[in-house]
Parts: C-alpha cells; structure tokens; sequence
C-alpha cells in the first residue's frame, strides 16, 4: 500500500528525536485521533534552521511525513518552511494512498507551530502564519459521519 | 517480505488440500447446473445435498434447516431483513449488541431507516453481553434479537444458551452471526435454541464467496434474493456448486477433531499471551481471558499506533490485524474496542493475531521475539511514552 520511499521514511526515519536547547517546538494532533506530531527547530540569528528533530506517535504515513518533512525544511529560512504544505511533503514521498493523504496535514501543522510558538515569544509577525491556530483541534479528519 | 507468518486467521483462511481436491471437479467436469435433469446437473445437486447434510450434522440441525449462501454477511442480512419483514405485523423493535459486525450493525441502520426500531445493547469490559440488559430491553413489539456467538476482534463468547433462552421465553425470534464461533465452538443449536445461526466457509479453511444460514423450521422469514426455485425457494441463483462443495468438506474437517484443536489453539494463544504480557510493559489484553476464541489474541500496546505496529511486523513476514482506525479506512477506531471502554489511545494501539491450524508453536515464539524491538522502536519514538517515561524517572 505504500511506496518504497514511504516505507524507508517510516522504517528509517529522519531526525528522530528532541533538541534540548530548540528555538521552536510545536506540537500538534491528539492521542483520540491517533496521532501527535511534535517539531524541534534549531534556528541561528539568521533566521535559519540548522537543526530539527521530531518525536510522532502515529501511523506509517505520520512517521514518514514527519521524517519527510524535517529533512525539506532543514537549512531552510524560517520564512521558507513556512511555505511548506502537505501536498509538497506527499510529492516528496512519491505519493501516499488517497486515504492517507490526510496524515500529511499533521506535518505541515507542526512546523507552522513550532513556528507560531516561536514567533510569539519573540513578538515577531510572519504573514504565513495569519489564521493559524495551532490549538485548532485536528479534525480534519473527523468532520463527516461513516454511513 | 513476503508472509510467512500468518496471524490473520480470523481475516481468512487458506483453503485446504482435501477441500481443494473435493472442489476441483465441479468446475469443469460436473460443471452441470444442479436445476438440470440431466446427469452432470444431478451430480451438482447430489454433491450440493452431500453439503448440506455435512453442515447440518456439524449444528445438531436438520438438512433442510440449513441454506446456502454468498457468505457470512449474506446471512446475517438474509437472517435479520429477512426475520424483520416477515415479523413486521408483530411489531417493529430488533435488539442487537454494539460488538456486531458490520453486517449486522449496519443492516440493522438500514432497518432504522425503514421504520424499525433498533436497540444496541452495551457490553462490558471483557465484551459480554448481559442477560438482565437483553430482559429489560425486550419490550412487546420485539420481533428479533441479533447477538453475536463469538466476537471477531477481541474473541469474547457470548452466553449464547441464556440469551437464546430468554427470546425462547418471550417467543422471540432469535439469530446469531457465528461466523467466527464455528469451526472453533461446539454448535448444537437444538441444545442452545437458536432459530437462525450464520456461518462462513472461508473461516474455517473452505473457500471464499459461500456461507450458509441455518433457519429453524417454522421461523418466519421473507427471502432476501428473489429469482428462481433454488434452495427451496428461498435463495435464488444458480448454486456456487464448487464453493458449497468446498464449504461442506471444510465443515466435516473442522468438526473431525474439534475437541483437540480447540485445545491446542488455546494452548498456543496463551502462550502468546502471556509472552507478550510478560516481556513487553504498558500492555494489556483486551476481551475475556478465557470465555474467548481459541485463536484470539487482541492486545493494546500504549503509546503507539496499530497501522505502524502492522507495517513493521509486516516486514519481519508477520501478517496480524489492529483495531486502529489508520487501518479500518474508516476514521474512528474499533467501535467493538470502544464498546468494551477502551480509550480510543488504547484501541489505536490494539494488535490482533489470530492463530489457525497451521500455526506452530515456533511461530508464536519468533512472534513474541520479534515484537518486542519493533514496539521499543515505535515508542522511542512517540512523544506519549517520553511523558511516561519522565514520570517514571
């Protein structure tokens, strides 16, 4: 059902784990849905990220679009990982099953805010984040009844 | 990897060599529909009767009693559409539990569609049924009561006899869905009273596609497949001869040595239970400990997930299921697992394995061995068990 890369991403993932000193942690999704996504960015003065980290407790596609997405975001600018979307995280993956599109979202969410988190501290404004609210439950999911 | 360890036997079985072999002639060289006079259509209808009373003598029931199927959930519509519309003058309230399958849940929501009342009765944490509850439910209009033999995912065996006996006492109709129950039960239906009784032969090593429903003589009943004169009138379609052939066979065979297979799956079940009790933390298993399935094992690991749980067992070659909703393709966790109390944290977390005939006991061990990484994997890394493990500290 999933793809080569998928799995990699998910049997090998990229940057497991937490920064102690990070800048920015976000943490996003609820254990009722069956998935939590929480993000460590390491950013310098510069406004650039040298290191993440992320901890996911979730399915497959949770594990390897977390791990997908560390690895598009790191190096990045702030201002650029917040242009991350899902769809670009799932092309990075060669694709996920319809069903498991939704996974995705979590990814993008927990760097947006790891991000939020980060810029409210230090009273910074980013454009990107206009709407954002990273307690906006993780319901994307839950919205229609099963017949 | 391909699976060479399966653990998925409550999903479906592998036909068996001398089911196969019973099978293979009816589909080419006694092809002959059974409805024909002729000679090749005779020996369908000879090979089709032979079924029949090899399934009956499996239920303690009467040849005529039992009528073939497309499958389990074939049966259960048949048995509970059926039973409602016949009924429908008597009144309009079935009674069923929350544990059904999906093929009782979701016909009895149809049902509720068109008029019927429904009530679904809640269970408790092992997933049993109460007989006060079934007694307090029952009102003057209750036409059927629907309660499942065993349960699919967590394995619990109802108290089929006292529930039978109390829609017996009231002159209801009752049905059961022992699809997951036979071939691993002993099934007397004249002892337990039952009216109507669904099974499937590709759960006990017979092919996929043919189940029967077993109808007490005399039970009021509406057809769900109208056409021509088969099964007496009451299932139309041309018969699927080879699968009923098949089923009849697999029906013999499973109740041969019932005795001692259900010992040995017991046997192998609770070793692996306790294996994987003992050696891996923060688990518990979920259902009865013993008014269970022989084969059932189901187990929540907490602070992981099942699809990820089944992806990594996938690729050590160990085919299991889970009650998480990432691998229902629905959204919401296990309703049975929800039903019983658990979280839906623990139900995400649920891995079901079900052992069969051509489990060994080798296999349990490589399971129990390889489980334990894979789980540590998973929670090193899951920021839930980092909470728990700073608690711990």
């Amino acid at each position: 059902m999933y793809n080569e890369k998928v799995m990699d991403h998910f049997m090998n993932p990229r940057n497991v784990g937490e920064i102690e000193d990070a800048e920015a942690i976000g943490e996003v999704g609820n254990p009722r849905c069956g998935d939590i996504m929480r993000m460590y960015l390491k950013i310098d003065n510069n406004d650039v990220i040298t290191d993440v980290k992320f901890k996911t407790y979730g399915c497959g596609s949770a594990i390897a679009t977390s791990s997908m997405a560390t690895e598009m975001i790191k190096g990045k600018t702030v201002k650029e990982a917040l242009k991350l979307t899902n769809m670009a995280v799932v092309e990075a993956l060669d694709g996920l099953p319809p069903a498991k599109v939704h996974c995705s979202v979590l990814a993008e969410r927990a760097v947006k805010a790891a991000i939020y988190n980060y810029a409210k501290a230090r009273n910074l404004m980013y454009e990107e984040l206009e709407g954002f609210d990273p307690n906006d439950g993780h319901d994307h999911h839950h919205d229609h009844e099963e017949e | 990897m391909c699976t060479q360890f399966y653990f998925d036997y409550a999903a479906t079985t592998p036909v068996k060599k001398e089911v196969l072999e019973e099978m293979l002639p009816f589909f080419n060289a006694d092809f002959g529909n059974p409805s024909s006079i002729y000679n090749i259509g005779r020996r369908g209808k000879n090979a089709v009767d032979i079924a029949r009373d090899r399934i009956a003598k499996t239920l303690n029931s009467k040849s005529e009693e039992i009528f073939f199927t497309g499958g389990g959930s074939e049966s259960d519509n048949w048995a509970i559409k059926g039973v409602a519309f016949a009924n429908r003058d008597k009144g309009n309230h079935i009674i069923t539990s929350k544990i059904e399958h999906h093929a009782v849940l979701q016909t009895c929501k149809y049902l509720e569609r068109e008029g019927f009342e429904v009530t679904y009765l809640s269970v408790d944490k092992y997933g049993l049924v109460s007989t006060d509850d079934l007694k307090n439910a029952i009102r003057d209009n209750t036409i059927l009561i629907s309660i499942m033999y065993a349960n699919n995912e967590i394995g619990t065996i109802q108290p089929i006899k006292e529930l039978a006996g109390i829609a017996k006492e009231k002159g209801i109709i009752f049905h059961t869905d022992a699809v997951q129950a036979y071939g691993n039960e002993i099934i007397d239906v004249e002892d337990l009273g039952i009216d109507l009784l669904s099974v499937s032969a590709h759960k006990i090593y017979g092919p996929k596609g043919v189940g029967a429903l077993y109808i007490r003589k005399g039970t009021k009943i509406h057809k769900l497949i109208h056409g021509g004169g088969q099964e007496k009138m009451r299932r139309a379609g041309t018969e699927n001869t080879p699968g009923i052939v098949g089923f009849g066979k697999a029906a013999e065979m499973a109740y041969e040595n019932i005795e001692e297979h259900i010992e040995r799956l017991t046997g192998l079940r609770d070793k692996l239970i306790d294996g994987i009790i003992t050696k891996i933390e923060h688990t518990e298993l979920n259902g009865h400990p013993t008014k269970r399935l022989p084969g059932n094992v189901n187990i929540s690991f907490e602070f992981i997930e099942g699809e990820a749980l089944l992806l990594s067992l996938d690729m050590e070659g160990i085919a299991a299921s889970s009650g998480s909703a990432c691998t229902s393709g629905s959204l919401n966790p296990s309703h049975v697992l929800t039903a019983t109390g658990l979280t839906h944290e623990k139900a995400h977390g649920s891995l079901r394995l079900t052992l069969g005939d051509f489990t060994t006991e080798d296999e349990i061990d490589y399971v129990i061995e390889k489980l334990q990484p894979i789980v540590n994997r998973l929670r090193n890394m899951s920021p839930l068990y980092e909470n728990v493990r700073g608690k711990d500290e």
